[in-house]
């Protein structure tokens, strides 16, 4: 390499980290509780199930629906989702087919009873605010998209951050910290190599969070595309007035595939459907399949079944997003390497936000001292580049 | 004054990074496919990153 294409990619890397960074430190500080969501939410828990008799019967789907729609009237059901491993639903409703998520009212329902355990409308406890901070900063779609151009950055500055790794090593073997010397080089060596050595899960980290930032627009690109070609022959009809019953439904999306289980249904209008059907979302029964969704369309007006096609590599690369960047895949050991792997990505980001500070620095004293002002940069580059 | 040490190739700089970064790619993809076993494998093989750093960190030249 050349002194002027190191000069170059150093550039590269010190811009798009300085515009970045702070950014990035939100992300980490609010990613690391998000993390263990689901063990904090579980310690503030109040929808534990009442015990009852293990061969209570369950109601139908139709009785959780119409139980949510009873405590919220007026409002029309939006989605029904499946807990893992309790007889629970959770059933969103809200006052029209497509309202802001602030007016959508979540109820989770005890299926043995149908009675509503607790309404998940939490939008003020601290995992909310940390949730919204990461995800969109309070700032809605252009929020969410702002984060995923930042992110993008930090995929540049990683990769630029490659690139100059290989000049500053030349006289160093791997995973070299000089201590000894001056604070400066200490942390510029613990940079390097905190920066080379998490670099793989800081690139899938990264990039799969800016895919989860793109989700509206994917999700859009599909409903009027492959979704809407599922649908040909309904195109232009309204929104049914009374809607099928939903356990027919459910079960002859089953029907049709063999060997699923249903996910979450998504009713006629929403975003996850067409404005005629449900759409019952089925995952595979396997760990390696259960990530992957097909949804079956159903005629919300006669119960018929229409179409269901497997999703088109986006929106695949969409769902392998969430876990890949959540960390919520492996069990709780996963999770505390996730932790792991967050917090020495903050003292990459810290170290680096301080090298950067600590040659302006020095270039302020040595401008002072009327030296050149371009000899501190050549100190650190040019000296491996020799 | 020591000798200067000759520089470093690439494959030198970046052999041990690549490997890290290959075992790294694995761990992330094993929980992926299978729970049980697969996921100990990914524990093992994402623990890779965070204890080179410490044992680096440890090695520090004072």
């Amino acid at each position: 390499m050349t002194n002027r294409t190191i000069r170059v990619w150093t550039l590269i890397h010190k811009w798009t980290s300085l515009i970045c960074t702070l950014f990035m430190l939100l992300l980490c500080l609010t990613g690391l509780p998000l993390i263990f969501h689901d063990e904090i939410e579980a310690l503030t828990a109040e929808d534990a199930l009442p015990a009852m008799p293990a061969d209570t019967p369950l109601k139908s789907l139709d009785d959780a629906v119409a139980s949510a729609l009873a405590t919220y009237p007026g409002e029309r059901p939006l989605f029904l989702s499946f807990d893992e491993d309790r007889p629970v639903v959770n059933v969103t409703t809200g006052p029209g087919a497509r309202p802001p998520v602030s007016q959508m009212h979540i109820s989770a329902i005890d299926l043995r009873s149908a009675r509503i355990l607790a309404d998940l409308n939490d939008d003020k406890g601290f995992m909310h605010v940390m949730l919204r901070l990461h995800v969109d900063m309070f700032a809605g779609l252009p929020g969410e998209l702002f984060l995923g151009f930042m992110g993008f950055l930090l995929f540049l500055a990683t990769l630029s951050g490659v690139v100059i790794y290989a000049p500053f090593m030349r006289k160093l073997s791997f995973g070299t910290v000089r201590a000894g010397r001056s604070r400066r080089l200490k942390w510029l060596d613990l940079h390097n190599m905190l920066g080379i050595v998490t670099l793989m899960w800081v690139v899938v980290v990264g990039l799969t969070g800016v895919i989860n930032t793109l989700s509206v627009p994917l999700v859009a690109y599909w409903r009027s595309n492959e979704l809407a070609a599922m649908v040909a022959p309904y195109a232009g009809k309204p929104v049914p007035e009374r809607f099928a019953s939903v356990d027919a439904a459910v079960r002859t999306a089953m029907e049709a595939a063999p060997g699923m289980r249903p996910q979450f249904i998504a009713f006629p209008g929403v975003r996850f459907s067409s404005n005629h059907h449900y759409a019952v979302w089925l995952k595979g029964a396997t760990p390696a399949t259960n990530r992957i969704l097909t949804p079956a369309l159903i005629d919300a007006e006669t119960g018929a079944f229409t179409d269901m096609r497997s999703m088109p590599w986006y929106m695949l690369a969409l769902r392998l997003s969430q876990p890949l960047h959540f960390g919520d895949y492996g069990g709780l050991p996963m999770k505390i390497l996730w932790a792991a792997l967050d917090v020495l990505t903050i003292v990459i980001l810290g170290s680096g936000l301080y090298l950067w500070l600590a040659r302006r620095r020095t270039a302020q004293d040595h401008a002072a001292a009327g030296a050149n002002l371009r000899a501190p940069l050549r100190a650190t580059v040019g000296e491996a580049a020799e | 004054m020591k000798e200067p040490r000759p520089p470093l190739p690439l494959p030198a700089i970046f052999g041990l990074p690549a490997a890290i970064a290959l075992v790294t790619a694995a761990g992330l993809v094993a929980a992926l496919l299978d729970d049980g076993l697969m996921d100990a494998v990914s524990w093992a093989a994402l623990s890779v990153p965070v204890l080179t750093t410490v044992w680096f960190w440890c090695r520090r030249r004072r």
